[in-house]
């Protein structure tokens, strides 16, 4: 053991480790109590910051907004303040130009003891976040956290410039144990770790081109690939776009109805796939079908 | 559905703290809690607690008394979230938040 693991760190020791050192300055800091309005109704208690910590910081001497969600409160649930930090962040942005805004992601998505407030929340954080892309200011997620990044942050994620995630992060729409209720363990066992690391992991989401940097789950990698996305801009011009939803297109075909994720690395020209949920993440960053890296940033 | 229970205590003796930067310790979590420590005018040490488990009054009484009796600390207010965190974790997170606001790694 020579690192911490990054996934087993609270949003704030994230935050220490990923920007410069003692650089992180918080807005609405735990001490100003902007909690959330709801829980107290449903007997729960609040989180001093209502889980998501925001600021700005400098990251290799240069200036960036971040935010960090605390997967232990609430699953990183987005609620309306901290969904509203979030978007204020995002549009501080806008005013004061940073050269990056990176969030620490660590999500189930809405709050559901929030309803409707949370998915207006998330819908504003999406729009705020893009705003900022258009603007030109790389728009960098950190995926590493235990509970993964779904729902709505899931959705959050993929409109960023760039996605790290680490081979033990997860990220996706729907989580696991969303599926199974809805359709069945039959199409999808949230209890059978090995289909929902091989469905929503890292190296999946990397050999499909849905993430742009894998990375080991070590705060120091995290923090080296944010700082290397620092200057990765992805314009969405209606080319890109259009590039975009036909390679997205072709991948679904290539799918088909129900194959499995090692059957699908397999279509999509990945050697021995089966091996692959046991490769570390180095070994996987080098298998990544040409086919679909034009989907991520750095592939070629 | 019955709603979280809201506590108070006050502790005198004590000495008086200089002014701190507030710190924060732990997360509101099932068995867990969180600790805001803050400087506080006057010479008492004040700590409210917003509990989701209810009737456990007594236990809190006992558990931050100790908590003052090892720290003799005034001119400060502890403010906690508790999700059924058990006498144990509660007296590790109290002396865990004094070690952040001594300015120790948390």
């Amino acid at each position: 053991m020579n690192s911490a693991s990054f996934a087993e760190m609270s949003a704030r020791q994230r935050l220490a480790a990923i920007v410069d050192d003692r650089s992180f300055h918080e807005w609405l800091p735990p001490s100003d109590r902007v909690t959330s309005p709801h829980l107290a109704q449903l007997g729960v208690p609040a989180a001093f910051d209502d889980g998501v910590a925001i600021g700005r910081a400098t990251l290799s001497g240069r200036a960036i907004f971040v935010a960090a969600q605390e997967g232990e409160f609430m699953g990183g649930g987005v609620g309306e303040v901290h969904g509203a930090k979030l978007v204020g962040l995002l549009r501080r942005a806008l005013r004061d130009r940073p050269d990056a805004v990176v969030l620490l992601a660590e999500s189930g998505g809405v709050r559901l003891h929030e309803a409707n407030a949370g998915l207006i929340a998330v819908s504003e954080v999406m729009r705020a976040l893009l705003d900022a892309r258009a603007a030109g200011i790389a728009t960098v997620m950190l995926i590493g956290g235990a509970n993964g990044c779904f729902g709505g942050m899931g959705i959050v994620a993929r409109c960023a410039d760039t996605v790290v995630m680490s081979d033990i992060a997860r990220h996706a729409m729907s989580g696991p144990e969303v599926i199974e209720s809805s359709n069945g363990a039959g199409e999808f066992d949230s209890r059978d770790r090995a289909l929902v690391w091989r469905t929503t992991g890292g190296k999946h989401r990397w050999l499909t081109g849905d993430c742009d940097v894998l990375v080991e789950d070590d705060p120091a990698a995290f923090r080296a690939a944010a700082i290397a996305a620092l200057d990765v801009h992805r314009p969405m011009t209606l080319a890109a776009l259009q590039q975009e939803s036909m390679l997205l297109q072709w991948r679904t075909a290539i799918a088909g109805e129900g194959a499995d994720a090692i059957e699908l690395w397999t279509l999509l020209g990945v050697a021995d796939a089966r091996a692959v949920p046991d490769l570390d993440a180095a070994a996987v960053r080098v298998l990544r079908p040409a086919a679909v890296a034009p989907l991520a940033n750095g592939g070629a | 559905m019955t709603g979280m229970e809201t506590l108070h205590f006050e502790f005198d003796g004590g000495r008086v703290l200089a002014p701190f930067e507030p710190a924060l310790v732990g997360v509101v979590a099932s068995g867990n809690l969180e600790v805001l420590v803050e400087s506080a005018p006057g010479a008492a040490c004040r700590v409210d607690v917003d509990t989701s488990a209810r009737g456990f009054g007594a236990i809190w009484e006992a558990v931050l008394r100790d908590f003052h009796a090892r720290h003799g600390i005034a001119g400060v207010t502890v403010s906690i979230h508790d999700m059924g965190a058990t006498p144990a974790v509660v007296s590790l997170r109290l002396d865990q938040a004094m070690s952040a606001v001594w300015g120790a790694p948390p």
